[in-house]
């Protein structure tokens, strides 16, 4: 006796399920794995350079945070740890 | 209007507990050290000379950090600064006196490698008349996704002592009748990206707290009382003893393709006195031959403390009371430039791989929008005199040796 097209329907609904969940698995899988860099290591070479250093000059830039520290009400989240006062 | 006392009630905390925070930090320290890579900062010395003029002080001195590898692993940073401050300022005009005096600071840390994990660790000892301070701090940094995302946390933590200084018979003494202490603690994050072959980002989030006397005990805050003198009578500042500010930054650094870079950032800042501060700041970085220049704007805006104002209406008129001008509304514009030279390299020093020679200038212009310069009141009467401004130069020069 030949599949009803009901149970055809309900094959195909399956098969789709099926589908969907393999898709989603995969994809939570890939999400997981470490991304490949998009940036190779030979591409790199302009974050060398000195003029692309976050902080190229340390001495200087402790300096005029304290500058601006001691002088203004905000502080943090620039990079540099400072200490004492010298505020007056 | 009349500030509740919350925040004067000190938080129940021991110091053999450690919060979640804390907690978090020494796991990702432990489960993070077995990886592998990363790069420690190169060996160097700078000597530099740093030079601060205006609003009537003057503050200058040296300063020396050197950078120095000890096998593949580690390397230990040392510095020394000191201010040798002259100040006769708005402050100090209306409240105290002009004075001169030193702080000297020294501050040790060392970076150990691990892979691609960097631990750090340091301490800072400050030291004038009246203010001891120190602090120490705790650094992991973290290498990943093909070395193009680096993950830092950092903890600090400082001790402060404070005390004012007194004039007896001629000599200048510690007031033996006041001495306070000021605790801090520092959490940070940071998240560096590299976007493109040309542009890597940057976010940073750090949050502190303070607790203690966190008043400048030689400025007064002043208030109405007409008829008498000039118009107002000074009184002493009443702080909060704890503060908790918020601050997340985020910047922007492109290499440009006639080999120059350009660094975009911004800044946000909050604390539970009422401030709320925005900084932005743009920087131009352009070699040529021998050289390199550089260009900075920066503009900063901040709102008033909530229990700040430039005259109260009355003596205790409320329980917080102050008028430091650093908790006033103001905006600050400063402009920059810099030039280095790097020398060629010298036969007679075969140790040295490069050095240079650096000067740096910055003028900083703060406007201020509620604090007046009340000097000036026999003038306007109080409250009606001009707003204060501060124009101050700034620069520093240093020589700079990579061995």
């Amino acid at each position: 006796m030949g599949e009803s097209p009901q149970g055809s329907g309900r094959g195909i609904a399956a098969q789709v399920a099926r589908a969907v969940a393999t898709t989603l698995l995969l994809a939570a899988l890939a999400a997981c794995a470490a991304p490949q860099p998009w940036v190779k290591p030979y591409e790199r070479e302009h974050f060398a350079d000195p003029i692309m250093s976050a902080n190229r000059d340390p001495v200087s830039s402790i300096y005029l945070e304290h500058v601006y520290e001691s002088r203004e009400g905000a502080r943090g989240a620039t990079g540099t740890v400072g200490g004492g006062c010298g505020c007056n | 209007m009349q500030l509740t006392g919350e925040a004067r009630v000190a938080r129940p905390d021991s110091a053999l507990r450690l919060n979640p925070f804390t907690r978090t930090l020494l796991t990702l320290c432990v489960c993070t050290a077995p990886v592998i890579g990363g790069v420690l900062p190169e060996d160097r010395a700078d000597v530099m000379y740093h030079y601060y003029n205006g609003g009537d002080i003057t503050v200058e001195g040296p300063s020396v950090l050197i950078r120095k590898k000890v096998g593949d692993n580690l390397s230990f940073t040392v510095n020394y600064y000191e201010d040798m401050i002259s100040s006769a300022s708005i402050d100090v005009k209306l409240s105290a006196s002009p004075y001169h005096e030193k702080r000297t600071q020294w501050s040790g840390g060392v970076d150990y490698l691990h892979g691609k994990s960097m631990y750090s660790a340091g301490a800072i000892t400050s030291k004038e008349p009246d203010y001891k301070a120190n602090t120490i701090y705790f650094g992991l940094s973290q290498d990943m996704f093909g070395d193009l995302t680096t993950l830092s946390l950092g903890y600090r933590r400082g001790w402060d002592q404070i005390y004012r200084d007194i004039k007896v018979n001629g000599d200048i003494i510690n007031d033996p009748t006041f001495h306070e202490r000021a605790d801090h603690r520092g959490y940070s994050m940071s998240l560096s990206q590299i976007l493109s072959r040309n542009t890597i980002a940057n976010f940073s989030y750090e949050l502190l707290t303070d607790q203690g006397y966190l008043a400048n005990p030689y400025r007064k805050i002043r208030y109405l009382s007409p008829g008498q003198g000039e118009g107002f009578t000074l009184a002493d500042q009443v702080y909060p003893d704890t503060r908790t500010s918020n601050a997340a930054s985020l910047s922007l650094k492109h290499y440009l393709p006639w080999h120059a870079s350009v660094t975009g950032q911004y800044r946000f800042f909050r604390d539970t006195w009422g401030i709320v501060a925005n900084t932005f700041e743009v920087d131009y970085t352009q070699p040529w031959h021998s050289w390199i220049f550089d260009g900075t704007l920066r503009y900063y805006k901040q709102n008033a403390a909530d229990f700040y104002s430039d005259l109260f209406p009355r003596a205790d008129y409320q329980n917080f009371m102050a008028r430091d001008r650093e908790l006033a509304a103001f905006q600050t514009y400063t402009v920059g430039a810099g030039v280095a030279y790097q020398f060629p390299h010298y036969g007679w020093a075969p140790w040295v791989n490069r050095s240079s020679f650096n000067f740096h200038f910055e003028h900083f212009l703060a406007k201020y929008s509620d604090f007046r310069d009340a000097l000036l009141a026999p003038e306007y009467g109080a409250g009606n005199e001009p707003l204060y401004q501060l124009n101050a130069n700034v620069f520093t020069m240093f020589l700079s040796i990579w061995y």
